[in-house]
C-alpha cells in the first residue's frame, strides 16, 4: 500500500445498484494530485459505473467522495465540472454535425462583448482561435476547424474529445477507454497527450483494458474487482501477472475496511 | 451556464481586430441551402424563358409571396423544430385555433381600431404558445414522441376551435385589420404580409445561426445525450423550441386571419405537411442536427413557384403536387447519401 499527502479525490465505500445488479459494493478510488491512475478490472468490475458516479452521471446509493479532504456531494456533471473534474466519455459525447470549436465549448459558448452577447450572440472568431490553440498545445491534428466532426476520423474525434475535457479541467480528467476504438498510430497519440495532460499539472484516470499500456503511462494503478478495489500498485513494483491475478482473483489482495 | 475554469497553462484571449471575415452569414449562406436555392433559380428561368411576360412582373411575384408569406412564417418555427429532431404536426390546426381566439377576442373587445387588432394579436400569440409549451413539456418532460405529442394536439386544437366557433367560420375581423397587415403595400408596392413573413425568417435565421439559441439547438439535434452531459438544459431548450414553433403558428393563424377575413378552419390540414416539406427539401435533416432558414425561405418557394408557373404556362396544376413529391424525395434522398459519405469513416 502506498500514501503521501491528501488525495484529490477520494472515493470511500461506494454502493451502486441498479436494480437488482449491485455494481458497486463499497468501492475505495483515490486520485493523487497530478498523477496518472490506472483503474483496471474485468467486464462487469463496476470500473464504469465507478467513473459515472464520481463524474455525476450516476448518484451513488451509499458512501463518500471527498474532494481535496473536504466531503463534496456530485449529483450532476455540473457539479463535477465546478471540482474542475472533466470526463472523456467511451462514446465521446461530441455533437458530429458540429465543428471542433463548437464541439470544444458546448455549454460553455463564449460570447460576444457588450450588448450582442446579452442578446445571445456567440463569439465564434473566439472560440475557434482558442480551440485551435487548445488543439496545437495538445499535439490533436485538427487540419479543417470548420469541418463537421462527422467528417473526421476515430482518432481526431478522441482528439477533440481529450482537448475538450483538458481545456476545462484543472484537477482530474477521467478517460474511459480512450483508445478502445483506434489504431497504433492514434493510440500512440493519445497515450503521448496523457502524459502532456499531467505535465500541464491535471491528474489523469485512466480506465483501459490495454495492460501494456496500463503498465506504461500509470503512476500508479488500482484495480477493482466484483465492485470491489481489491489491490494497488505503484508503477515499477508490478507485473502484468499481478494485474491479472489480482483481475481474476487468483490473487488475493484484499483489502476489507482499511480503505485508502 | 457554468463558471469558465482556467484551462491549464491560460493563454488571456486576445481580442485581435476582425481579421478573417467569416462569421455568422457563414452558416447562413452556405451548407446545404446552396443546392436546392439553384434548383429554385433554375425554376424561376426555366419560367421566365416560357412565359417572360406573365411570369416576370412585380404583380406576379407579389402574388407568389403573398400566397407563401403565411407557410414561410410557419416553415421557420418547423426548421428549429426539425434541426432537434423532432417534428410538429399540430401547427396548421393551432394555427386555426390562434385565429380563432384572435377573431373571438376582436370581437368581443369591439371596435375598429389598432387597440383591438392588438388584443386579437395577443390572443393569437398567447394561444399560439400554450400549445408549443404543452408540445414541448410533453415531449421533454413526459418523454412522449414528437409525432404522437404533436398528433394529439393537431385533433386538440382543431377539436377546441371547432366546439368555440360551432364549426362555423369566424367572420367578424375588424377592417382595418384587413386593409392593413391583410391586403396593405408598403409604398404601394410590398404587401405587410410579404415584409413580416421575411422580417420573421431574417430574425430567425440570425438567431438560429449566430446565437447561443440556436447553437443548442442544432446541438440536441445532433446529440441530445452529449448536449446534456456537456451540461446544456436539453428539457428546457425543447420547450422553447417547440413554444417557438408554436408561437410562430399562433402569428401565422393571425397573419391567415388577416388577409381572408375569416378564420379559414377547415382550409389548413395539409399546413403541417407543407411546410415539413419545405424545410426538408430546404436542406433540413429529418435526423437532426443539420438545416438552415435560408434552406427552408428556398424550400417555401419552390412549391409556391412550381404552382404559380405551371399555371402561367398552361400546365394542369395538379402537376405541381406532382413535382413537389418528387423533389421531396430527392432531398432527402441527397441528405442521406450525404450522412452516408461522412459517416463511413
Amino acid at each position: 500500500m502506498v500514501s503521501n499527502g491528501t488525495p484529490l479525490l477520494e472515493a470511500r465505500g461506494i454502493v451502486k445498484s441498479f436494480g437488482k445488479v449491485q455494481a458497486l459494493r463499497g468501492a475505495n478510488f483515490e486520485v493523487r494530485p497530478q498523477e496518472v491512475v490506472a483503474l483496471v478490472g474485468d467486464n462487469g468490475a463496476g470500473k464504469s459505473t465507478l467513473v459515472k458516479t464520481l463524474a455525476g452521471v450516476h448518484q451513488a446509493d451509499g458512501g463518500e467522495i471527498r474532494f481535496e479532504g473536504e466531503p463534496v456531494a456530485i449529483h450532476s456533471p455540473l457539479d463535477a465540472r465546478a471540482l474542475g473534474i472533466e470526463t472523456v466519455y467511451q462514446d465521446l459525447a461530441l455533437a458530429a454535425e458540429l465543428d471542433p470549436a463548437s464541439n470544444m465549448y458546448l455549454g460553455r459558448e463564449i460570447m460576444r462583448p457588450g450588448a450582442l452577447g446579452k442578446l445571445g450572440f456567440l463569439d465564434k472568431k473566439a472560440m475557434r482561435r482558442e480551440s485551435g490553440a487548445a488543439f496545437k498545445r495538445l499535439g490533436v491534428a485538427i487540419q479543417d476547424v470548420d469541418a463537421r466532426v462527422a467528417t473526421m476520423s476515430g482518432g481526431q474525434r478522441q482528439g477533440i474529445a481529450v482537448s475538450r475535457a483538458v481545456m476545462w479541467a484543472n484537477k482530474v480528467v477521467f478517460m474511459d477507454e480512450p483508445t478502445a476504438a483506434l489504431g497504433v498510430v492514434q493510440t500512440r497519440n493519445v497515450l503521448d497527450l496523457i502524459g502532456r495532460v499531467k505535465e500541464h499539472g491535471v491528474s489523469v484516470v485512466l480506465i483501459s483494458h490495454n495492460m501494456p499500456e496500463v503498465l506504461e503511462v500509470a503512476d500508479r494503478i488500482e484495480v477493482l474487482r466484483l465492485g470491489e478495489r481489491v489491490a494497488q500498485f505503484q508503477r515499477g513494483d508490478v507485473t502484468m501477472e499481478d494485474l491479472v491475478g489480482a483481475m481474476t482473483g487468483a490473487l488475493q489482495h484484499r483489502e476489507r475496511g482499511n480503505g485508502a | 451556464m457554468s463558471t469558465q475554469t482556467t484551462p491549464p497553462d491560460a493563454v488571456e484571449p486576445e481580442r485581435e481586430p476582425p481579421a478573417e471575415r467569416e462569421s455568422w452569414w457563414h452558416r447562413f449562406v452556405t451548407g446545404s441551402s446552396a443546392p436546392i436555392g439553384l434548383i429554385l433559380a433554375g425554376l424561376i428561368v426555366v419560367f421566365s424563358a416560357l412565359e417572360y411576360e406573365n411570369f416576370v412582373s412585380v404583380s406576379n411575384a407579389r402574388n407568389v409571396t403573398t400566397d407563401a408569406a403565411v407557410l414561410l412564417v410557419l416553415a421557420v418555427g418547423m426548421t428549429y423544430v426539425i434541426i432537434t429532431a423532432g417534428i410538429d404536426l399540430s401547427v396548421g390546426s393551432v394555427l386555426v385555433f390562434a385565429g380563432v381566439m384572435a377573431a373571438e377576442v376582436m370581437e368581443s373587445v369591439g371596435g375598429n381600431n389598432w387597440g383591438t387588432i392588438l388584443a386579437g394579436l395577443g390572443a393569437a400569440l398567447a394561444s399560439g404558445v400554450a400549445w408549443g409549451v404543452l408540445n414541448g413539456f410533453l415531449i421533454a418532460k413526459a418523454k412522449i414522441p414528437p409525432l404522437i405529442v404533436t398528433l394529439g394536439t393537431l385533433g386538440m386544437a382543431l377539436g377546441a376551435a371547432l366546439l368555440i366557433t360551432g364549426g362555423v367560420d369566424k367572420r367578424d375581423v375588424p377592417f382595418k385589420l384587413v386593409e392593413t397587415i391583410g391586403s396593405g403595400r408598403l409604398f404601394d408596392e410590398i404587401p405587410y404580409l410579404v415584409l413580416i413573413a421575411f422580417a420573421v425568417a431574417l430574425v430567425g435565421g440570425i438567431v438560429l445561426a449566430a446565437t447561443r439559441f440556436g447553437r443548442y439547438t442544432y446541438a440536441i439535434g445532433s446529440n441530445e445525450e452529449g448536449a446534456r452531459r456537456a451540461g446544456v438544459a436539453v428539457d428546457r431548450h425543447l420547450i422553447k423550441v417547440y413554444a417557438l414553433a408554436g408561437t410562430l403558428s399562433g402569428l401565422a393563424g393571425f397573419l391567415s386571419l388577416a388577409r381572408f377575413a375569416t378564420t379559414t378552419i377547415g382550409g389548413h390540414s395539409t399546413d403541417n405537411l407543407q411546410a415539413i416539406a419545405a424545410v426538408v427539401i430546404g436542406g433540413t435533416s429529418l435526423f437532426g442536427g443539420v438545416g438552415t432558414i435560408l434552406g427552408s425561405v428556398f424550400g417555401v418557394f419552390i412549391p409556391a413557384v412550381l404552382q404559380n408557373g405551371f399555371v402561367i404556362v398552361g400546365l394542369q396544376p395538379f402537376w405541381q403536387q406532382v413535382a413537389v413529391g418528387a423533389v421531396l424525395i430527392i432531398a432527402v434522398y441527397l441528405d442521406q447519401l450525404r450522412r452516408r459519405t461522412a459517416y463511413q469513416r
